[in-house]
């Protein structure tokens, strides 16, 4: 399977996929595979500002801890409430239904800096 | 995101090929390529509380004492007493320095009059062995056999049966900390101990190296009767962790004492000397000053290194922490002062900046229903 063309990716395995002004934020296939099966899941409050790289939400497996850090700008306009209990979501549809949170994407203009699915295969180690 | 990806090449087990043709996903431990996980931390959990799992150890180490002073040279090293092992049986002890702290936690197997087997952690493995070279006052023959034993820990109720058909005998008479030696699927010279680091019940076989892969075989044949499942470093330590059985180098090390680790039931000060005796005997004297206790969390997973605070202080720190798998349960284990260690005491950790409210439980954490 390629990665899902409709969105970007950073390096460090997040996606955003873009409607409007409104950015859906989730980790990668990829990232959901080296963290192995997440247990937990920290999302940010709604209403929260964040720089491009800020630390939004926090996924954790079993053994580890990781940051999940805002692919661009924006305020939080919505979290993905149907983790709670269902963490493995984001194991099992890491790109659809494990989405983490959505913000109102403050520059659009910090979209341009983030890889395609294309490059971002090449980065995270080729398909799945 | 920010985590641990990466993979590296360091030492091997005799049964890396397995892990590698099994899909393990690979991990950096202590110095040694070892299986982190092969279908998933959760599953592999559930397989060895549910069934039996099998467990690739071999990068423990083995030391071996031999002669007229092996007993007593060993006895001066650890906090058991282990002259009140019987041959064939084994203890659990802790090996101090001359501070009382820990330089490792062992097991010993006194096979007989003069000679017994030291099992210690793969990352103490030179460690030890240096330490108890330079503190042989008995002139005790010690060497270092580590190179030469592969080890298979196999856990869970269906594990014993395992043992027994490659064994050919019944193990009924070898019960917990007891071990046998014989021929196991074949091979001979092994060593198999009624021991294990899960809570469940099971064995740990010590087989000469050169025959890991007939064993790996063999207990996997025997094993598929009964839904023998591999299992990684991931699920070793929620095994462990929900025993509340110690890590070396997370929740003890040089720098604790067995009193503080809740491991007074295996430091005999009245024993006789051996090495850290005198400063534990102080610390006993002057009330041990904290302890390692098992907490239950609230809504954080805490992990080591996580600030136990009290009244906005912070009082202690947590040396490891997981979600437990079999409960569901936020579970960790932490030093805190002794005043605090009452089963009941209301604790909170800052777990990154989020304060997590937190429990003093009685550990284990989990008893096996059998």
């Amino acid at each position: 399977m390629a990665y899902p063309s409709d969105r970007k990716y950073t390096s460090e395995h997040e996606w955003i996929k873009v409607d409007g002004n409104v950015g859906t934020v989730g980790i990668s296939h990829h990232a959901q595979d080296a963290l192995g099966e997440i247990v937990h899941v920290d999302l940010p409050n709604v209403g929260k500002v964040f720089k491009k790289g800020g630390a939004a939400a926090e996924v954790e497996s079993v053994k580890a801890v990781s940051s999940v850090y805002c692919p661009v700008g924006g305020k939080v306009m919505a979290v993905n409430d149907g983790l709670d209990g269902n963490e493995a979501a984001v194991n099992k549809d890491p790109h659809e239904g494990g989405w983490l949170f959505k913000i109102e994407i403050s520059d659009p203009a910090e979209l341009d800096g983030l890889m395609d699915a294309a490059a971002y295969g090449t980065h995270a180690g080729n398909d799945f | 995101m920010g985590g641990p990806f990466q993979e590296s090449t360091m030492r091997r087990t005799p049964f890396h090929e397995f892990h590698r043709d099994a899909g393990a996903k690979l991990i950096d431990f202590g110095g040694w390529e070892m299986p982190v996980q092969y279908q998933g931390i959760l599953q592999e959990h559930a397989a060895c509380r549910n069934a039996v799992g099998c467990f690739d150890v071999s990068h423990m180490g083995e030391v071996r004492f031999r002669g007229p002073k092996a007993l007593q040279a060993v006895n001066h090293l650890v906090t058991n007493d282990i002259s009140k092992l019987a041959f064939s049986q084994a203890m659990y002890t802790a090996m101090c320095n001359e501070h009382g702290g820990i330089v490792d936690d062992l097991i010993v197997y006194r096979i007989a009059e003069e000679d017994i087997l030291i099992c210690v952690n793969a990352a103490n493995r030179e460690k030890d062995y240096n330490w108890m070279k330079g503190h042989n006052p008995f002139g005790a023959d010690i060497t270092n056999e580590s190179e030469q034993w592969a080890q298979l820990a196999i856990q869970g109720r269906h594990a014993i049966a395992i043992g027994e058909a490659l064994l050919g005998r019944s193990l009924a008479d070898v019960k917990n900390y007891w071990f046998t030696q014989g021929t196991f699927a074949g091979i001979e010279n092994c060593i198999l101990a009624r021991t294990g680091y899960t809570g469940e019940d099971g064995f740990e076989v010590f087989l000469p190296a050169a025959a890991a892969d007939i064993a790996w075989n063999a207990v996997h044949t025997e094993g598929a009767k009964y839904g023998l499942a591999d299992i990684g470093l991931g699920a070793r330590d929620t095994l462990r962790l929900e025993m509340k059985y110690c890590l070396y180098g997370n929740d003890i090390t040089d720098d604790t004492t067995p009193l503080e680790a809740n491991l007074g039931w295996v430091t005999k000060l009245e024993k006789g000397d051996f090495i850290g005796r005198d400063p534990l005997v102080k610390q006993r004297d002057a009330g041990v000053p904290r302890r390692l206790i098992g907490l239950e969390v609230q809504k954080q997973i805490a992990r080591q290194h996580c600030p136990v605070l009290h009244n906005g202080q912070v009082v202690g720190e947590v040396t490891s922490g997981t979600r437990s798998p079999s409960t569901g349960k936020n579970i960790a284990i932490a030093y805190v002062p002794a005043a605090l260690a009452k089963v009941g005491t209301q604790l909170v950790v800052d777990v990154r900046g989020k304060e997590a409210p937190a429990e003093v439980v009685k550990t284990p954490f989990y008893t096996r229903p059998y």
